[in-house]
């Protein structure tokens, strides 16, 4: 480069900077308050269901209405806050972590972000249409989201094509930069195992957002083009339309996960200040995780009436998914035993999230038996099944990626006795909350019921006073935040003893851009 | 500071814990053994599996929770170097694999017994609506009387809207239960005439899918006499939540007492719907069945929801040609939530509902619609 493009300049100002960035900090930094505010929304939701179910009988809200808030804060919490969560991380960490200068597709990158807001804007104004919003759960069901769906749907269907869009240009962003921008010495089998989840996540998201684009086109067309895919009238298949959706929609989970896989390798060695045990076999495991997702959709379908010899097959693929799962908890298991632990925030993050995480797993595991699953199927166990992986597994992950790298990207360490407040509080909150829900499920509870009978009142208030526990604590988090953005203790460029890699070799916080030229390839180490 | 938290936490769920104090304590924590074979074999393995993630679980965090207490920095603790290792890599690949094969048989054994429809002593085809559930006994005789009716929520709005205290069985009581024999094998074809609803017996450990055109099959001998209830499972609109399931079993001559008993009744019903029916009647059993079957959707006043569940109140179609209405209740009006009723009511009531909304809210068209006038509008429409 020429000398006059060598001095470094600084962001533009006012809100230009932010409509027209390119820069991958700044798209970063979007995204995850973009996420925190959708995660707010929709644990408001949460709120709301939880209120209702605090006692048996109607009080807050009418049946339509709590099935929109069913509806609405699934979609939210996983199109709105965990996905681009993950993506603001990776804009942030996957150029720092390879020694980029930032995205391959930095234009692009501004529009994938640009266009949530706008799909997210008109998804939750369907709640002020009339006739309400979607009712009919995450999953959309045909023929309840087609034939019996509210006007409505066909809003959402635009949104959702809107969001399949932004996520798929956020895929093949960080596929062009993993493959492209890597620097001098970082071999793909050196790059941190955040990296190599995305990567893999990315893959996922190409393959299965086309797949959810063509169903809500069918659906469209089943509404207004007067074709019959899914409706049994017409000749079409109702059961069609769970295998595409869920085609899509286990992988999916696995998208929701495998990035929070990263991020736990990366937390767990530096607090154990030793280095990961058996990085080759994490990358192995997460790419046999990533395969088998795309051949066990149908284990949330058993109870359509599937052939015994699908049913079968679902099942034995199913439960192969918790080897190399366990392989994973086994090596985080193994790099915390003799290290030399400290317990900083994320770390406790970190550990909550492999306990909880795992004990999701389990349930998984017993999810798996097709003729037990008969019994669990759309009940309190599955919610709790699921809630345990989402919630202190996937968003206790970007917790503890957010107290991990919060004083790389502010320049000040966050609170730590305010970090550790909202670590506890929000521990003890999720398992009020979600434990007891699996006693609801096996009692005989089904979900996505505004009321219930009486047998399950206790279990239920309990779940509902964690539920305020947690979702109140997140304010702390909110505060926690800003208390840093604003100031705090100054960072140093290594932030924490133990940590490792490329990231931590910037100054803290790391500057407007970074790895204008590449890094020394001695710093380059295998992790 | 944390001690005041949980100091916090402490009062604020004991003062929960006194106030609901009054409500029914029930603490079930696990999934019922049940009154079949296949419920127990379920529940088996239900067991089996959670015992092994409670070992596996106890290793893994115990493993961890040594670790913590032993491995930290603040007592003195080093790192060791060792970063990889492909042979204990092998061991914890084959361990858990080894434990899932032997979960991966029984469960086999269990599933294909549970999908192994054969040799059914008597057949029972269950339809969902929304939001009630359809019985009808397959006959093996043409000629004989045909049993078929409809099971609805029984239990009262005010006691959902709280207005009156809630009853035992509260959401899980029904008008008309299923009525099967007990050790016996009955064999249920399942359907749905609009969206996707779960018919669901925890007792029986039987959830299956009702499907609009599809026809799921599965079956259930049930040991013991007895009121097994369950609950629609999978996500079916509005009332979703309030399309409770109650099957009696009896023992067999019971059974057949109650099934000829039913028989008698159908061919009564024939009967009576040739009789004339007076206004006060009418309106008393239309308004009854109003409160059952449509208040859902057009509220208890007429006015409806709308756009998507007009009023009846003032409606053209309520107030207009009498065919009209009783178009619209006998057919439905196909691609929309309003449903055919010509089935799911008989001609008596579907009589009695059409007086009631013609002249109920304010339509007062003065109009009385009787059973054999519906009657020739179905035997027309065939
Ligand atoms: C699942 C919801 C639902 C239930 C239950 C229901 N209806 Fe309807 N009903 C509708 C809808 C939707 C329409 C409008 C159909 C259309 O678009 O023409 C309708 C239309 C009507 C109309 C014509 C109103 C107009 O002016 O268009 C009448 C009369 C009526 N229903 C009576 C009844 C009666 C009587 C019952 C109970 C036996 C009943 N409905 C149960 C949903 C329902
Ligand atoms: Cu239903």
């Amino acid at each position: 480069m020429s000398a006059a493009h060598d001095h470094h300049h600084g962001p533009a100002k006012g809100i230009s900077r932010w409509l027209f960035t390119t820069n991958h900090k700044d798209i970063g930094s979007m995204y995850l308050w973009f996420s925190f505010a959708m995660f707010l929304l929709g644990g408001t939701f949460a709120l709301v269901i939880r209120a209702e179910l605090f006692q048996p009988g109607l009080q807050f809200v009418e049946p339509n209405f709590f099935n929109q808030m069913t509806t609405m804060h699934g979609l939210i919490m996983v199109f709105g806050a965990v996905m681009p969560a993950f993506v603001g991380l990776a804009n942030w960490m996957i150029p720092l972590m390879i020694g980029a200068p930032d995205m391959a597709l930095p234009r692009m990158n501004n529009w994938s972000f640009w266009i949530l807001p706008f799909a997210f804007a008109m998804m939750v104004s369907t709640l002020f249409m009339e006739g309400g919003g979607p009712n009919f759960g995450w999953t959309f069901y045909a023929p309840l989201s087609t034939t019996y769906g509210p006007p409505s749907t066909t809003f959402f269907i635009f949104a959702v094509h809107i969001l399949g869009a932004s996520s798929i240009m956020g895929a093949i962003n960080v596929i062009a930069t993993i493959l492209n921008m890597r620097a001098p010495g970082m071999t793909l089998m050196k790059m941190p195992l955040f990296v190599w989840t995305w990567l893999i996540t990315a893959y996922l998201l190409i393959a299965v957002m086309p797949v959810l684009a063509g169903v809500v086109t069918m659906m469209l067309f089943d509404i207004h083009f007067g074709t019959a895919f899914f409706d049994a009238a017409g000749g079409g298949d109702p059961v069609l339309f769970q295998h595409l959706f869920w085609f899509f929609g286990h992988p999916e989970v696995y998208i929701m996960i495998l990035p929070a896989f990263g991020i736990i390798s990366a937390i767990i060695p530096t607090f154990a200040r030793k280095r990961l045990f058996g990085y080759d076999s994490m990358v192995y495991a997460t790419a046999s995780i990533a395969f088998l997702s795309f051949i066990v959709w149908a284990h949330h379908m058993f109870t359509v009436g599937m052939p015994l010899a699908g049913q079968l097959f679902f099942m034995y693929a199913t439960m192969l998914i918790a080897v190399p799962t366990g392989v994973k908890v086994f090596n985080w298991v193994a790099t915390m035993f003799r290290g030399s632990m400290t317990f900083e925030t994320p770390m406790l993050f970190a550990i909550a999230f492999v306990v909880l995480f795992t004990i999701g797993g389990f349930t998984g595991v017993m999810l798996a038996i097709t003729p037990v699953d008969f019994q669990y199927h759309d009940t309190y166990f599955v919610v709790a099944h699921f809630h345990y992986v989402l919630v202190p597994g996937a968003v206790f992950s970007i917790m503890a990626a957010t107290y991990y790298w919060l004083p790389k990207w502010t320049g000040y360490m966050y609170d730590e006795t305010l970090g550790k407040l909202h670590f506890w509080l929000s521990f003890i909150g999720v398992n009020i909350l979600f434990f007891p829900q699996h006693f609801l499920g096996l009692a005989g509870m089904p979900r996505r019921i505004p009321d219930y009978a009486l047998q399950f009142a206790d279990f239920n208030w309990i779940s509902s006073v964690g539920g305020f526990l947690f979702g109140f604590s997140q304010l702390i988090l909110l505060f926690v935040i800003i208390k840093c953005v604003r100031g705090g203790k100054k960072a140093t460029a290594q932030v924490w003893e133990g940590a490792q890699g490329l990231e931590w070799t910037v100054p803290s916080p790391a500057p407007y851009h970074t790895f204008e030229t590449p890094p020394d390839p001695t710093l380059i180490k295998a992790q | 500071m944390l001690s005041k938290a949980k100091l916090w936490l402490g009062l604020a769920l004991s003062t929960l814990m006194f106030w609901s104090a009054g409500l029914h304590a029930a603490w079930e924590l696990n999934m019922p053994r049940g009154v079949t074979q296949m419920s127990r074999d379920t529940y088996g393995l239900h067991m089996t599996i959670f015992w092994w993630v409670v070992a596996i679980g106890i290793v893994v965090f115990g493993a961890m929770l040594w670790s913590i207490i032993h491995h930290r920095k603040s007592k003195g603790a080093k790192p060791a170097t060792f970063h990889e290792s492909t042979k204990v890599e092998i061991v914890w690949t084959l361990i858990p694999f080894a434990i899932l094969i032997m979960m991966a048989i029984p469960a086999t054994r269990v599933l294909t017994d549970a999908y192994d429809t054969t040799g059914s002593e008597l057949d029972i085809q269950i339809t969902g609506y929304q939001w009630r559930w359809e019985y009808t006994y397959l006959r093996e005789n043409m000629d004989e009387e045909e049993v078929s009716f409809f099971s609805i929520l029984s239990t009262s709005r005010e006691e959902i809207s709280n207005a009156i205290e809630k009853s035992e069985n509260y959401l899980l009581d029904v008008d008309k239960p299923l009525v099967i024999p007990t050790d016996t094998r009955v064999r249920f074809l399942m359907t749905s005439a609009d969206v996707i609803h779960a018919w669901w017996v925890p007792d029986f450990a039987i959830k299956k899918d009702t499907i609009p055109g599809f026809i799921n099959e599965t079956w259930v001998v049930v040991e013991e006499p007895g009121i097994y209830r369950g609950q629609c499972a999978e996500l079916c609109g509005i009332e979703h939540g309030f399309m409770p399931i109650v099957v009696h079993a009896l023992p067999p001559e019971e059974y057949q007492a109650w099934y000829a008993e039913q028989q008698q009744a159908a061919a009564e019903i024939r009967e009576l719907a040739s009789a004339e029916m007076s206004m006060e009647d009418a309106m008393a059993q239309g308004e009854q069945i109003y409160n059952q079957n449509c208040v859902a959707c057009h509220q208890a006043n007429g006015q409806g929801m709308p756009p998507v569940f007009p009023a009846v109140a003032g409606s053209d179609k309520a107030t207009g040609d009498r065919l009209i209405t009783m178009d619209t209740l006998v057919n439905g009006v196909p691609g929309t939530a309003m449903a055919a009723y010509g089935r799911q009511l008989n001609p008596i009531q579907l009589a009695a509902v059409i007086t009631y909304v013609r002249n109920a809210f304010g339509n007062d068209t003065g109009d009385l619609v009787q059973p054999t006038e519906v009657n020739a509008y179905i035997q027309e429409g065939q």
